[in-house]
């Protein structure tokens, strides 16, 4: 193994004198599923909106490895070096579609629109690309010029994640991809993640109170409480042999079907 | 003059200064909106407060004052500019693009090539090119700070997609100097190439938006295309029916309730000085009223 993709280390953010999570430390390596579980408020949120600059960590190190082989805190770069990797190196598939989309343009342009932002000035080659992530994201190649407002949450989700795709990023960050979703379109977008994230060899950190989800798509996970890291393994380890007194909590609270 | 109480020009010294201010600020960098304290005027938003504001900071007792509203000198808007002006500033005015050293417009840029002394003056509803992609002025900022101009494209995308060609007509977005993403103010796309290069001071006033930005002299204006769709300007069938002029701007005019139009100049003192100069067209309006009735037989 080379090195990590993200290094992070000793990573705190408080709300004034509330802890929103701390003492974190882990790393992700390249084209690994690592998922973040934990009950609601614990931090989970937080802490992937630190690590993906959304948010402003109080203290803590977050380290990238670029492309071009530098590994630099992420506080170092500057604000345009940090924007241009969101939008290239770099996905954020959020709960909910509407956050991660434009409404109001069609599904073309919301697949372009990276493209475009990178430099991408040749229509006819935007509106391939785009056709063909449709396709990737198995949306019918007739609904490109409809908006998302047309579309059902499934495919909204899906668009999503053509959007985020469609510039070859090798991070992807996702806020619970399938919280608002139906069990049998839940299961589709799944298999669609779990196919792109093996083709494309992505790095993914998944945030999930979903322990199915985590177990379908990770292959490590770390489990949160009040803020901190209460175990970490793989996640077959920590799902069929938790250690920790919570995690035993938590797969015990899963239905048995 | 009975009116004493006012300063020259309507604005106070201050004001003006302040206004001037944000305009050197604009000419020092080509495309960028500068903020200034916009002031309420004697007029509704919507008629040109900003330029209004621009054209007070600027004029002088010298200068010769021309007022355009979609090309014509004759509408309510530039007649009522025109008036305050004269009033207000005791200034000499004119409907003369040529004889103008200040030429305030809304939605024009007059046929005659402009020359190096003048100043135009647009009037702007929303400076922000941007404004209806992102609804956020916090993001936009940062956009144009860091040069993020991919959105931009994103409208033009849309346009191709749902009409085939890029359909934006007016308000269509250009690039300053490589580097601004500027609004040139909801002329038709046909005047954008006119400011390319031009040898006459463009400065641009939103009233409601206060928000100032300029184009010096000679700066180099491109308006956004893609690849394989090029800027185009729209293209004329016919010669404007009144002085048969060709390569200019045309409005047209419903001349009947039973379909008859004919296409005429918008910029009306073009349109003038070529028919003093003896051009006819084939729609002047006695010979046009008898062809439309020979039609209707």
């Amino acid at each position: 193994m080379t090195s990590p993709i993200l290094s992070v280390r000793d990573l705190e953010r408080r709300y004034g004198d509330f802890i929103g999570c701390t003492d974190i430390s882990f790393d992700v390596w390249p084209g690994e599923v690592v998922a973040i579980v934990g009950e609601s408020g614990s931090g989970k949120t937080t802490l992937l909106n630190c690590i993906s600059g959304r948010l402003d960590r109080s203290s803590g190190s977050i380290r990238y490895n670029m492309r071009d082989g530098r590994f630099p805190d992420l506080a170092d770069l500057s604000e345009a070096e940090r924007r241009f990797l969101m939008r290239t190196d770099w996905g954020f598939v959020h709960q909910n579609p509407a956050d991660g989309l434009r409404m109001r343009v069609s599904a073309g342009a919301n697949v372009g629109e990276r493209l475009m932002a990178i430099g991408d000035r040749h229509y006819g080659e935007i509106r391939h690309t785009a056709t063909e992530w449709l396709g990737r994201v198995e949306i019918a190649g007739d609904r490109i010029d409809d908006k998302p407002v047309a579309f059902s949450g499934g495919m909204r989700q899906r668009l999503q994640i053509a959007r985020n795709l469609v510039t070859r990023p090798r991070l992807i960050f996702m806020d619970e991809p399938t919280g608002g979703l139906d069990v049998s379109v839940q299961a589709r977008v799944l298999d669609l993640l779990r196919g792109l994230v093996s083709d494309l060899g992505l790095a993914v950190v998944i945030v999930t109170h979903d322990l199915a989800v985590a177990r379908l798509l990770s292959q490590r996970m770390i489990v949160m409480k009040s803020g901190r890291i209460v175990e970490t393994g793989l996640t077959d380890r920590v799902l069929d042999d938790p250690h920790h007194p919570y995690t035993q909590l938590l797969v015990a609270s899963i239905l048995e079907s | 003059m009975t009116l004493p109480e006012y300063n020259f020009a309507y604005l106070d010294e201050q004001t003006k200064r302040m206004i001037r201010r944000s305009i050197l600020k604009g000419i020092a960098i080509p495309g960028y909106q500068v903020p200034f304290a916009s002031r309420e005027m004697p007029m509704p938003y919507g008629w040109g407060t900003g330029g209004v504001q621009v054209t007070a900071a600027i004029l002088g007792p010298d200068d010769v004052l021309k007022v355009i509203d979609q090309g014509a000198d004759d509408t309510t808007n530039a007649v009522s500019i025109r008036a305050f002006f004269a009033k207000t500033a005791n200034v000499a005015t004119t409907t003369k693009t040529a004889d103008a050293t200040v030429i305030q417009t809304r939605h024009r840029i007059p046929e005659a090539p402009l020359s190096a002394g003048q100043v135009i003056v647009y009037q702007v509803p929303i400076p922000e090119p941007l404004r209806f992609l992102e609804p956020r002025e916090t993001e936009t900022r940062v956009i144009h700070g860091l040069e993020e101009y991919g959105l931009i494209h994103v409208k033009l995308y849309e346009d191709i997609a749902q009409h085939g060609h890029i359909a934006t007509t007016y308000a269509y977005p250009v690039k300053v100097e490589d580097r601004y993403v500027m609004d040139p103010s909801p002329i038709p796309k046909f005047d954008n190439p006119k400011m390319n290069g031009s040898p006459a001071l463009q400065l641009f006033g939103a009233g409601r938006e206060k928000r100032i930005y300029a184009l010096p002299p000679f700066t180099h204006v491109v308006s956004l295309d893609f690849e394989d769709h090029p800027f185009e300007v729209q293209k004329f069938k016919q010669p404007c029916a009144l002085c048969n002029a060709t390569g200019v701007y045309l409005d047209e005019v419903v001349t009947d309730d039973r379909g008859s139009r004919m296409y005429v100049c918008s910029d009306t003192d073009h349109c003038e000085t070529r028919r003093e100069e003896g051009h006819r067209g084939p729609g002047l309006p006695i010979s046009g009223a008898q062809t439309v009735k020979e039609d209707a037989a």
